[in-house]
C-alpha cells in the first residue's frame, strides 16, 4: 500500500547555516503509530514543521497522502493535524470558539456534535465557555489537541506530547490516540521519553543530529538490539569466577552472591544450556535466576552514542 | 477557495474588535468629537469659510480619513503581528489557506471595522455641523478603497515587524504626520507655493482631496489623480503581500 507520508531526501539548513536535517528519507504507513525518537536539537520539530508548512525545506520532497506539501499544499494540509510542542494558544477566546475556528480554518463545515465529542473525550466539555487564558497548562495542552482533532485529520502529529504533562492527561491522551488509531488515523509522535515510544508505537525511528539513523518495528528493534541479561543468585558466595566458566564473559557481583551473563542474540541464548551445565559441573549452586531485557532507553543511548 | 476559512478568520478578527468595543469604537469617536469641539467650534468660529464651506464642515472628510487611516493600519498590523508574536500563527501556516483566504479574512475584517468607524464618525459629525454629500456613491467608494488599501498596508507592516516597537514606529512616525499634513485641517491652496509643491509628495493629500470632493465637489487635486493614486497604492500593497505570503518572508523559517 502507498505510504500515507513519504519523505524523500529532505534537508533543511536554517538561515544561520545550521543544518538541522541531512537528507532524511522516511515512509510512514497508513494507520500506524510512529514514534520519532531523538535528543533535543535532533531535528524532530524541523521535520514536522516542513511537513505541516511552518518551515520551508531547503531541498527534498514530502508527500502527504500523495500530495506534495509545497506545490499541492491545500490538499496536503487538509489531511494533517498538528499539536505543536509549545503551548501556544489564544488567550481571550473561549475553548468552544477556538475549536470552531480551527475546524473552519481547515475548510470543514460546522459540526457541533463532533466538536462536543472531542471536547468530552479530552475532559474539556465543562470548560468549553472558559477563556483559554484562565486554564492550567495541562488544560491548554488539551485545547491544542482538540484544535488539531477538530478538523478530522488523517495524519496527526504530536510534537513532544508528554512534555510537562500530568499523569491524568497522559492517560486521556493515550486513550484518544488509541481511538484515533482504531479509526484509521496515522499518528506520528516525537518524544525523548523512551517509555512513551515503547508503550505506544508500532514503529520507531531514531533521529540524531539531523540524520535518521534507524527505522524499525518496535518489537524487532527490541529483539535485535535488546541486550538480555541472565542473573544467577548463588547459594554460596564466590570469591572468583571458576576457571571452567571463563569465556562466557560473566561478571560477579561485589558480594560474590550473583553471577551475571549478558547476551545479545540467538547464539548467546543457545549457550545458556552449556553455561548451566558447566555451573553444575563446577559445583556452583544457585537458588534463583532471572532474565531481563534492556529497555529502549538503553538501546537509544547506545545508538545515539554510536552515531556521535 | 476555502470559504470556511475566510469566515473563520473574519469572525475571529471581528470578535476581537467587539470584545474591546469601547476602545475600538469609542476611542476614535471621542477623539473626533474633540476635534470638532476644538477646531470646529472654538477655533472654527473665528475662521473664514474655505471655498464657501464653513470650516467645521470642511474638516469632516479629513477627520474621517484621519481615523480610517490610523484605524486600518493599527488594526490590521496588530491582527497579524499578535499571532506571530504569541506563536498561534502556527495554525494559520499549517492550514489549507493561502493569500486570498488570509487577506479576505484579516484585511476584510480590519477594513470592515474602519468603514464602520468612518460611518459612525460621519454620523457623529452631523451633531456638530451641517453636512452635505454631493456624490454619495463616490464617498462610499473612497471610504472602501481607502480602508482596504490601508488595511493591506497595515497587514504588510504586521508581517514586517519583528518587535512591538517596530510595529508602532511606522504609524506614529510616518502615517500620523502624513495625515496631519495631508490637508485634513486646511486646503493646500492656503499654503505658500513651496510648501504646496512639497505637499504634493504626500500621498494622503490625494486621499483627502478626493474624499472631500465627494462631499462638497471641491478638490485640491483632480479626481482622476486621486483615484489613480489610491488604486496604485492598493495594487502595490497587494503585490507585496502576495509575495510575502507565498515566500513565507518573516512568517516561516
Ligand atoms: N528557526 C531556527 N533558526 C535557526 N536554527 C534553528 C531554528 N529552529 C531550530 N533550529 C536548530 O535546528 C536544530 C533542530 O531543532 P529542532 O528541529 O527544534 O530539534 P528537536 O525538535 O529535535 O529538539 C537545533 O539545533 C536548533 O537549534
Ligand atoms: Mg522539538
Amino acid at each position: 500500500m502507498e505510504p500515507i507520508l513519504s519523505i524523500r531526501d529532505l534537508t533543511k539548513t536554517y538561515k544561520g547555516g545550521h543544518q538541522a536535517l541531512k537528507s532524511v528519507s522516511l515512509d510512514i504507513r497508513r494507520g500506524e503509530i510512529f514514534a520519532l525518537l531523538g535528543p533535543n536539537g535532533a531535528g524532530k520539530t524541523t521535520l514536522i514543521g516542513i511537513t505541516c508548512g511552518l518551515v520551508n525545506p531547503t531541498s527534498g520532497t514530502v508527500l502527504a497522502d500523495g500530495h506534495d506539501v509545497v506545490h499541492d499544499f491545500r490538499a496536503a494540509r487538509a489531511t494533517i493535524g498538528l499539536v505543536p510542542q509549545e503551548l501556544t494558544t489564544d488567550a481571550f477566546e473561549t475553548v468552544w470558539a477556538t475549536v470552531c475556528f480551527s475546524r473552519g480554518l481547515f475548510g470543514k463545515q460546522p459540526d457541533p456534535a463532533l466538536l462536543e465529542r472531542i471536547l468530552r473525550n479530552l475532559s474539556l466539555w465543562e470548560k468549553k465557555d472558559s477563556k483559554i487564558a484562565t486554564l492550567s497548562g495541562g488544560m491548554k495542552r488539551r485545547v491544542l489537541i482538540a484544535k488539531a482533532l477538530s478538523h478530522e485529520p488523517r495524519i496527526l502529529f504530536l510534537d513532544e506530547p508528554s512534555a510537562g504533562v500530568d499523569v491524568e492527561l497522559r492517560r486521556d491522551m493515550w486513550n484518544v490516540v488509541r481511538d484515533l488509531r482504531d479509526a484509521g488515523v496515522t499518528i506520528i509522535l516525537t518524544t525523548h521519553y523512551i517509555e512513551e515510544a515503547e508503550e505506544m508505537a508500532d514503529r520507531i525511528g531514531v533521529i540524531s543530529r539531523g540524520e535518521l539513523i534507524l527505522v524499525e518495528e518496535k518489537a524487532s528493534l527490541m529483539h535485535k538490539l535488546g541486550r538480555k541479561q541472565l542473573t544467577l543468585h548463588l547459594q554460596d558466595a564466590l570469591h572468583a569466577i571458576p576457571q571452567a566458566l571463563e569465556g562466557y564473559g560473566l561478571s560477579l557481583s561485589p558480594d560474590g552472591l550473583s553471577l551475571v551473563y549478558s547476551f545479545e542474540n540467538e547464539g548467546g541464548r543457545a549457550r545458556i544450556t552449556a553455561l548451566l551445565r558447566q555451573l553444575n559441573e563446577s559445583g556452583v549452586a544457585f537458588r534463583d535466576l532471572e532474565t531481563s531485557q534492556s529497555s529502549l532507553e538503553e538501546i537509544f543511548v547506545s545508538l545515539v552514542r554510536g552515531a556521535a | 477557495m476555502n470559504w470556511q476559512a475566510v469566515k473563520a478568520i473574519y469572525r475571529f478578527e471581528m470578535s476581537r474588535s467587539f470584545r474591546t468595543l469601547v476602545q475600538s469604537i469609542g476611542a476614535p469617536v471621542l477623539t473626533t468629537s474633540l476635534y470638532f469641539v476644538v477646531f470646529g467650534s472654538a477655533i472654527g468660529s473665528r475662521m473664514t469659510q474655505i471655498g464657501g464651506i464653513p470650516y467645521g464642515a470642511f474638516i469632516v472628510p479629513g477627520l474621517i480619513m484621519l481615523s480610517i487611516l490610523t484605524e486600518s493600519v493599527g488594526n490590521s498590523s496588530f491582527g497579524i503581528y499578535m499571532p506571530k508574536w504569541a506563536g498561534t500563527i502556527y495554525e494559520l501556516l499549517s492550514a489549507p489557506v493561502s493569500t486570498p483566504e488570509i487577506l479576505l479574512g484579516y484585511v476584510g475584517a480590519a477594513a470592515s471595522k474602519s468603514v464602520m468607524i468612518g460611518l459612525i464618525i460621519l454620523a457623529t459629525s452631523t451633531f456638530f455641523v451641517p453636512l452635505q454629500i454631493q456624490h454619495p456613491v463616490w464617498m462610499v467608494a473612497f471610504l472602501l478603497l481607502t480602508s482596504v488599501s490601508f488595511s493591506l498596508f497595515g497587514f504588510m507592516l504586521g508581517i514586517w515587524a519583528d518587535s512591538w516597537e517596530k510595529l508602532n514606529v511606522v504609524p506614529t512616525l510616518i502615517v500620523t504626520p502624513l495625515t496631519f499634513l495631508g490637508g485634513s485641517f486646511y486646503s493646500i491652496d492656503m499654503l505658500p507655493p513651496v510648501w504646496r509643491t512639497v505637499t504634493l509628495f504626500n500621498p494622503v493629500v490625494y486621499l483627502i482631496s478626493g474624499f472631500r470632493w465627494s462631499f462638497y465637489g471641491l478638490a485640491d487635486v483632480s479626481l482622476a489623480v486621486s483615484l489613480a493614486f489610491i488604486g496604485g497604492f492598493f495594487l502595490l500593497c497587494l503585490a507585496v503581500i502576495s509575495w510575502m505570503i507565498r515566500s513565507g518572508w518573516r512568517l516561516k523559517h
